[in-house]
């Protein structure tokens, strides 16, 4: 392991989080700026979720970077490109979770070891997870998430089933449909929440990018074209099965249907992973373009603390060319702010470009909306919360019986988001219901607060950990 | 905007103490408003650790943990949920025969106050709970101890006051509260503005603050508690546990999920400004895991702390001002309040109403620290 332990003493440490296109664009302004930045990253190998690399012992010889990321291929390969370049210029911690972060250092957890990191300029560049909305039948053995399915064909070269029905909106769907198809996956059908009309609604915004917009479209004529079966604007969707995914059926225009499968994947958009932001402490503002309260940047990816910059879709979902752009962006800010000489013709360009990306956004937005229907058709007896088994009608009564208003009191009082996930897989559909049952906006019932560690934590570590600092004086009086 | 209200009572702080004495006023008739600067029992009310126990306690706080217990008893009937209180007992820890000692000193004073303690040898006590590591010496057990959810006890006992007949604020901050001679005039924000004749500071870790306006000066500072909650594991530990001279303490909820405590988090003397410490959460692990090896293999899932008012001599200021009549205060409860909080509100009301209560309450008048 590449311990950046020469480094313990000095007092200028930048430590990057995430080795995707965001995180290997700002490593490597920052590495030619003469800086040797630090970067800690929970995947085996660079590339993020996007461009996610095998396993290194597969040998890249099982499938091409052609099969693997199709038209991304060659942003794939220069992204990996750069990062081997980089390698001997950086500290680098793969397969490394951070866990918590108390302002002014990181807590590690890599390999079965507890490891504390102190910083003095933090890039977070943490990626995105699927926004989950629960539907009946989400929990069979069977159903994963439309960013799971991806993971899987991606890292191992495989596929969730052997008829798989794929759901939800959002870019994600259509690209995935086409990547699992092109691997040979046998796809029943693709079913889209959001309509057609809404799409054509948003082809303004959406031609402000008119290279995605194609790649979107000709996604969708390819699985046409291959006899792929797409349904815009379904409803009411329902996963049913014996012990495991057997079938799905959702409703069009009044009428229902359902057909035969044995896995179904699901996403309705994608969520910043904004933990690590929190609990660095920096403060947050509700956006309405994600639906969802982010940490507030300035146009370069400074936030509100200071040395703490936010870049790729942790700080807001613009996908991964902006990504690439906004590492670039935000190690050229840390540069300005240390004190050195940028290249301000491109801090400009970048500026524009990620201006334009912003106005696309807001088109995918409107094609994809987050089914608005959602939260108030949600049966009571739906589970919510799958490691604590909260469901709807628990929320819904912690709201109409005890005036809950407020997401963290939610928590507090009906345990939604206190178990294994930390409210990662389910407070965007909890904070959907409170705000629906309790008559607010989304805004207005806030966010679940952060608490360490960002995810489980085996106390057999915590034993064996060095602590250095003493705690002797603080030997805690019994409380309560 | 501005609004002007009165009430018989005013009490500053919707934590457990404010709440259960807001009950206790209403279930005597008395009008009470209720002022919280953010949510009901989310401060030190709902975030500690949940312990109900009176083993441990100092001679001075037996008689007031004993009128609570009664009362924890009667929970559902109370405030309308049991709030996951179980009479699980709470087993004290001893690793060598100097601390046997100390339990055994300790079981001969709490007898005297009707508490009954089972003193266990190693053979016994490993015999009656295998899951202990082989570092333990004995240990006391007090069965009719147990614990409870703290986060659902406060929020029950303001939602009952408020069936009641409560008045509750919530997101209200107290700018000034003052005395006439006659009557108090608490001013808060949103333009709020409350007189009362009586006047209850249940403001916790803020307590000090308020009875400084009174000119009575309280050496209070704020402690953050260390908090953390494993997954859910198959049950094994029945009894609520903790430890001589204190470093860690844990308990198994129904669900499975073990929860500990130890050491200290940081913080400052602001909503939401508290933290939990790596360093803490490591050494009440390691201390946790000598004396119960299974906790080795559980994940912790969350870590926590919160906000507790503190005094130098480990005991509560509760009882009357010593300069302003109608004044009564409840904070400072060190780090142990949640178990006795139903009886507090019980002798607030007691001192409201009938000007005396039946608890010795003595030992924590508030101008002890100016003597």
């Amino acid at each position: 392991m590449n311990e950046p332990q020469s480094e313990l003493q000095s007092e200028s440490r930048i430590v990057i989080v995430g080795a995707g296109p965001a995180g290997v664009r700002a490593a490597e302004i920052l590495v030619a700026a003469g800086l040797r930045p630090v970067i800690v990253d929970e995947n085996q190998r660079a590339g993020g979720q996007i461009y996610r690399q095998p396993p290194a012992a597969f040998g890249g010889s099982v499938r091409s970077k052609k099969q693997l990321y199709g038209f991304e291929s060659a942003k794939a390969d220069a992204l990996h490109r750069t990062f081997d370049k980089l390698r001997s210029h950086i500290d680098y911690l793969p397969e490394t979770l951070v866990w918590n972060c108390d302002g002014q250092q990181l807590d590690l957890l890599g390999r079965g070891q507890h490891q504390s990191l102190p910083y003095s300029h933090l890039m977070l560049c943490t990626g995105a997870i699927d926004r989950i909305l629960p539907f009946p039948g989400w929990l069979l053995p069977g159903v994963y998430t439309l960013g799971a399915a991806q993971v899987a064909l991606k890292a191992q070269g495989c596929v969730i089933g052997s008829r798989i029905v794929l759901v939800g909106s959002g870019p994600l769907l259509y690209l995935l449909a086409y990547q699992y198809a092109k691997a040979g996956a046998k796809i029943a059908a693709v079913l889209d929440t959001a309509s057609f009309s809404g799409k054509l609604r948003a082809t303004f915004d959406l031609a402000k990018q008119p290279l995605t917009l194609g790649k979107g479209l000709y996604f969708l004529a390819w699985l046409r074209c291959h006899g792929v079966k797409v349904v815009e604007g379904v409803q009411k969707i329902a996963v049913a099965g014996e012990q495991k995914v057997q079938a799905i059926s959702w409703h069009k225009d009044g009428s229902e249907e359902t057909i035969e499968c044995d896995a179904v994947a699901s996403g309705f958009g994608l969520r910043s992973e904004t933990q690590l932001a929190d609990l660095a402490g920096c403060a947050f503002e509700f956006n309405q373009i994600n639906q969802q309260w982010l940490p507030q940047r300035d146009f370069a990816g400074r936030s509100s603390v200071k040395g703490v910059y936010l870049a790729g879709d942790g700080a807001g979902i613009a996908g991964a060319d902006a990504a690439e752009m906004a590492g670039k962006r935000a190690a050229l800010a840390l540069l300005e702010d240390l004190g050195k000489v940028i290249d301000v013709r491109e801090s400009r360009r970048l500026d524009r470009a990620l201006q334009r990306v912003q106005g696309f956004r807001r088109g995918l937005e409107c094609a994809f909306p987050v089914p608005v229907e959602w939260a108030r058709e949600c049966a009571d007896d739906e589970i919510i919360c799958r490691c604590e088994e909260i469901t709807a009608g628990e929320l819904r009564h912690s709201v109409s019986h005890v005036g809950t208003v407020e997401i963290n009191r939610l928590k507090a009082l009906t345990r939604v988001g206190m178990g294994r996930c930390q409210g990662r897989v389910c407070s965007a559909a909890a904070a959907e219901i409170l705000a629906c049952s309790a008559g607010k906006s989304l805004a207005e019932v806030g966010r679940l607060r952060g608490q360490p560690p960002v995810k489980p934590f085996p106390v057999a570590v915590g034993v064996a950990a060095h602590v250095v600092e003493s705690v002797a004086e603080n030997a805690g009086e019994e409380a309560s | 905007m501005s609004e002007r209200l009165t009430a018989d009572v005013a009490i500053i702080g919707g934590g457990l103490m404010g709440c259960s004495a807001a009950l206790a006023l209403r279930r005597m008739n008395r009008s009470v408003l209720l002022l919280e600067q953010g949510w009901c029992g989310a401060q030190a009310s709902g975030v500690n650790y949940g312990g109900v126990r009176r083993q441990g306690r100092p001679e001075t706080q037996l008689p007031l943990a004993q009128r609570s217990h009664a009362i924890w008893q009667g929970l559902p009937q109370l405030v309308g949920s049991d709030c996951e209180y179980t009479v699980s007992g709470h087993l004290k820890l001893a690793r060598s025969d100097a601390e046997m000692g100390l339990l055994e000193e300790y079981r001969e004073q709490a007898e005297k106050f009707g508490l009954q303690l089972e003193i266990l040898g190693r053979a016994a006590l490993r015999q009656r709970y295998p899951w202990l590591g082989d570092k333990v010496a004995g240990g006391s057990l007090c069965a009719s101890d147990g614990h409870a959810n703290p986060r659902l006890v406060a929020a029950a006992f303001a939602l009952a006051a408020k069936r009641h007949g409560a008045d509750i604020r919530e997101g209200v901050t107290v700018e000034t509260a003052t005395f006439d001679g006659t009557r108090f005039t608490v001013r808060a924000s949103k333009g709020l503005e409350v007189k009362a004749k009586f006047l209850l500071n249940c403001a916790g870790a803020w307590g000090a603050t308020f009875a400084g306006q009174f000119g009575e000066h309280v050496p209070e500072f704020p402690i953050f508690p260390n908090m953390w909650v494993t997954e859910p594991m198959p049950k094994l530990v029945e009894p609520n546990v903790g430890i001589v001279g204190g470093g860690f303490y844990v308990r198994q909820v129904a669900r499975g999920n073990f929860v500990l405590g130890g050491g200290r988090g940081t913080g400052q003397l602001a909503i939401a400004s508290a933290r939990p410490a790596s360093a803490s959460m490591f050494a009440s692990m390691k201390m946790a895991c000598e004396f119960i090896p299974a906790l080795q293999n559980a994940l912790v899932i969350r870590s926590w702390t919160g906000v507790e008012g503190m005094l130098p001599d480990h005991q509560p200021v509760l009882g009357a001002s010593a300069t302003t009549p109608g004044l009564l205060h409840a904070f400072g409860f060190s780090g142990a309040g949640f178990q006795l909080a139903p009886a507090v509100g019980e002798v607030l009301a007691d001192l409201v109403v009938h000007g005396v209560t039946a608890t010795p309450i003595q030992a924590f008048r508030i101008d002890r620290f100016s003597e």
